[in-house]
């Protein structure tokens, strides 16, 4: 279908490979200006408009693949002893490619205002890391040899860890830098093995043909699992994913943007690459990813509901829609292995839909938790309230984010999710043992519980009163902030309301993938109701629009009082009355007990009205970082200390060492 | 010939011992440029003369005998000490070790697989007994500069063992030996000069404070 459409791009005649380098090269050095200027706001302008027209160029080829243009194999001819390094791209690499351009150069864009390079310390670090890691992230979806790919995920896991720690002031950005730096280090090392073994199968560095290994070769389970612990950890599946909030929260939000849109899909990206080369896949695999998926989904979502942090929310959220994404890979891969057509393009073209919806409304709500932070100095949600007033452009931007993260329609969250049901139900019918079936009640339970999650979000954010001095002094931002979200609330609400552009999108990247014919993907994906959804999403919007050009109409002729908002008839009431995110997500948080279990401290009441003064203590732990992870590693640190006692200082001792060990190698022998 | 090297290298291994049990610095600087002076006249003894020997031989008794000695008796005079004082050992404890690691030495060569022709020579026993000395020299010697001493007894010990290996020497090798022992000494001896300038003192036992906590 697209192939058809070839015509149209004649204009543009440039192999799509090439395209795509070039874009990388003038990201990844955009930002050298700007360290070599004496004026760092210059630099970082030039690096902002490089990076736009470097994804313009980026996203034409892209545009130029999928309309069928073949992409040529670039090849390195590099004097290391891996054989000559190769780049392409097939259209699994475009999936990621198109919202990867589209958000690096809304990011770029946002950080000019955002990261002023006038007045914050280490704009030009940042800049400069910034292209890095986006040109990176190209390079790893282009890599087609191991080495090469790890190198660019090194250099994306590296600046991903600079951009993080820009305020290395502050000891908690110390923190989780450092628990990410460890957490993507791990990662890289079961890659290693992975790539290891790859090569010891396949016989060379070079990435093997699409199902070219047989699921017989002795490593094939080894190297499925490592993938899965070395790209699971970076897309932040449970329980690799304790690094994941503490960066997600702790960095400059255009950056958040970037790793949660995009980075995390590079874990994605590395698995379904992974899972190409081999021609058959076990069966325990889908169920495994199906299981993990769920989990995630289910925990992330649940610790989410939880959060008082804003970014530390939308993080958690992040995980859940990972989880959300391997539901679907999961279910199309049990489609495949039990032979049922439409779970395996339900469950992928889900799967595929929602990696790009994702990047979209995850980036567009972290660009708007920076343009929250940037007005009110704080992260804390608690703190916020009243900001609709304030920001009249922020707050419908977010609240479209909002609802499109909740998976409702009319926005494209609605579109993926509709995919997933899809399948479930439709497994549930089919299929004498319907256990995929029972996703969907699971995708309920996570919407119903990214509804609450989102509801608190907005609610205590933009409505109400503000809860602080600094809430309540709060501006909106600048075009160069709202510019890049409303570009990407109009994508949401594009693909929202014509979901037939994002099938369209993702149908020939769900027949490489999957190697079903076209016919049989339209014949399933025709039976998904896309055009009445328009419709219905038009309507939606219709409606809206009426009810409330309806209720404007009636503030006009009605008598109104001026009151604060939730005054309830108060005489007196202050901004400490209203609900309170904690207070709003109670009810969920003591359902959830037993998964997010958040330390609560709280003040025995024996009288009716407290006596003395009473302290009232929420915090929410993560537990597999609080509770296993760091009491572990402080153990195994107390026991090693002791090997301390061998590094005493003194001189002689240590020519003693090495006498000592040449003596025993001497005597051993004997 | 090779009955005079054997004796030649027991007056090696004795000169180790004796350094072992002295405590005057003046009086080591000596014995360590007679080890060298010896060593300097051992590869003519085992090879046949020639040109290449002869510049050998020249090179390695100026250095080892005569330029590394007076570089480190004139620290010695800079640095205004006379003698090692309280070594980590007692002399005659590290004496004693030296004769039992010479003994130990003599005990491990019979047991190396050598060829043939190296079985019936000193050479071996003698290198690692001078070998052990060195590290002794290192471990019990608390003056920075008994420890290049025992730096420079140590390489002694590797070029014995390194007249062995190759019949007529390569001079890239010994080349490389002795550049390798200069830079020792050259580090050693700017380490010296910075720990007498900071601390009035050469006692590497007080570099502990350096230590990372």
């Amino acid at each position: 279908m697209w192939g058809s459409r070839g015509g149209a791009f004649v204009f543009f005649p440039a192999d799509p490979t090439t395209c795509l380098l070039v874009a990388a090269t003038i990201i990844a050095f955009s930002g050298v200006p700007g360290l070599l200027l004496n004026r760092p706001a210059l630099g970082q302008l030039i690096a902002a408009l490089c990076i736009v027209a470097a994804s313009i160029l980026g996203e034409l080829g892209v545009i130029a693949l999928l309309s069928g243009s073949p992409a040529s194999t670039c090849r390195i001819d590099w004097p290391l002893p891996f054989g000559p390094a190769l780049l392409s791209v097939d259209l699994l690499s475009t999936l990621f490619l198109l919202p990867l351009f589209l958000v690096a150069g809304c990011a770029s864009i946002y950080s000019v205002a955002y990261w002023p390079a006038r007045e914050k310390a280490g704009a030009g670090k940042l800049t400069l890391f910034l292209g890095l890691f986006a040109a990176a992230m190209v390079v790893v979806v282009m890599a087609r040899h191991g080495v090469l790919f790890l190198m660019a995920w090194e250099v994306m896991a590296l600046s991903a860890y600079f951009l993080l720690t820009t305020e290395q002031q502050s000891s908690e950005v110390q923190r989780s830098g450092t628990v990410y730096l460890i957490a993507t280090h791990t990662g890289t090392m079961a890659l290693f093995v992975m790539f290891s073994l790859l090569r010891g199968t396949s016989g060379t560095f070079v990435f093997p043909l699409s199902h070219s290994i047989s699921q017989a070769a002795p490593a094939a389970s080894i190297i499925i699992v490592t993938a899965l612990i070395g790209f699971g950890g970076k897309a932040g599946l449970m329980p690799l994913h304790f690094w994941l909030p503490g960066a997600h929260a702790n960095a400059p939000s255009h950056v958040s943007a970037m790793m949660s849109g995009l980075m995390l899909k590079m874990g994605i990206y590395g698995i379904l690459r992974t899972l190409s080369f081999f021609d058959v896949l076990p069966d325990w695999l889908g169920w495994l990813i199906l299981l993990i998926g769920t989990w995630s989904a289910i925990i992330g979502i649940a610790l989410a509901a939880a959060q008082r942090d804003l970014k530390r929310l939308l993080a958690y959220s992040s995980i859940e829609n990972v989880g959300i994404i391997f539901i679907g890979i999961g279910l199309g891969l049990v489609g495949q292995r039990t032979n049922n057509p439409y779970l395996v393009i339900c469950g992928f073209f889900g799967a595929f839909i929602h990696i790009i919806n994702h990047g979209m409304f995850k980036s567009l709500l972290f660009l708007g938790s920076g343009v929250l932070i940037h007005g009110t100095g704080t992260r804390e949600i608690d703190r916020m309230g009243g900001l609709a007033r304030r920001m009249p452009v922020t707050s419908p931007l977010f609240l479209v984010g909002s609802i499109a993260i909740c998976g409702l329609p009319p926005l494209n969250g609605f579109v993926g999710e509709l995919f997933l049901y899809v399948g479930a139900i439709t497994d549930g019918i089919v299929d004498p043992l319907p256990l995929a079936a029972l996703i969907a009640p699971v995708l309920a339970l996570v919407g119903g519980l990214a509804v609450i999650s989102f509801v608190k979000l907005y609610g205590i954010i933009f409505l109400g009163t503000p809860r602080s001095e600094a809430a309540s002094h709060s501006h909106d931002a600048t075009a160069a902030m709202t510019g890049p979200m409303i570009l990407l609330t109009v994508g949401c609400l594009v693909t929202g309301l014509a979901p037939v552009l994002l099938v369209r999108l993702v149908t020939p990247v769900v027949i490489f993938f999957t190697g079903l014919a076209f016919p049989d993907i339209v014949r399933v994906t025709s039976q998904v109701p896309l055009v009445p959804l328009t419709i219905v999403n038009i309507m939606l919007i219709f409606l809206a629009l009426v009810i409330g050009v309806a209720y404007l109409l009636r503030l006009r002729t009605s008598p109104r009082s001026l009151g604060a908002t939730w005054r309830c008839g108060y005489l007196e009431p202050t901004s400490r009355m209203q609900y309170t995110g904690t207070s709003f997500s109670e009810m969920a948080v003591g359902l959830l007990g037993t998964i997010v279990s958040p330390s609560i401290r709280r003040p025995g009441l024996a009288t009716p009205i407290p006596t003395a003064q009473a302290r009232f203590d929420y915090t929410v732990t993560e537990t597999v970082l609080d509770r296993i992870l760091t009491p572990t590693l402080q153990w195994v640190g107390l026991a090693f200390s002791h090997l301390r006692k061998v590094q005493n200082g003194q001189l002689h001792i240590y020519i003693l060492y090495i006498f000592a060990t040449l003596f025993i190698l001497m005597v051993w022998p004997l | 010939m090779n009955s005079f090297a054997d004796q030649l290298l027991v007056l090696v291994m004795l000169i180790n011992l004796v350094m072992l049990g002295t405590s005057r610095l003046n009086f080591s600087i000596r014995a360590v440029a007679v080890q060298g002076v010896i060593l300097g006249i051992l590869p003519g003894l085992i090879h046949p003369f020639s040109g290449h020997l002869a510049g050998i031989t020249i090179g390695i008794i100026l250095a080892k005998g005569v330029v590394i000695p007076y570089l480190i008796s004139d620290a010695v005079h800079k640095a205004h000490i006379k003698r090692e004082v309280e070594p980590y050992i007692g002399y005659v404890p590290t004496l004693l070790l030296g004769a039992v690691f010479t003994a130990i030495s003599f005990a491990f060569a019979e047991k190396l697989p050598l060829a043939p022709e190296h079985k019936d020579l000193l050479f071996v026993p003698a290198s690692i007994a001078t070998l052990l000395t060195g590290f002794l020299l290192l471990t019990t010697r608390r003056k920075a500069i008994s420890q290049v001493i025992g730096y420079l007894v140590m390489e002694n010990g590797i070029f014995i063992f390194g007249m062995l290996l190759t019949e007529a020497m390569p001079v890239m090798v010994e080349a490389g030996a002795l550049l390798d022992l200069l830079v020792g000494i050259f580090v050693m001896g700017i380490v010296i000069n910075h720990i007498s300038r900071e601390f009035s003192s050469i006692d590497t036992s007080r570099l502990r404070t350096l230590k990372e906590e």
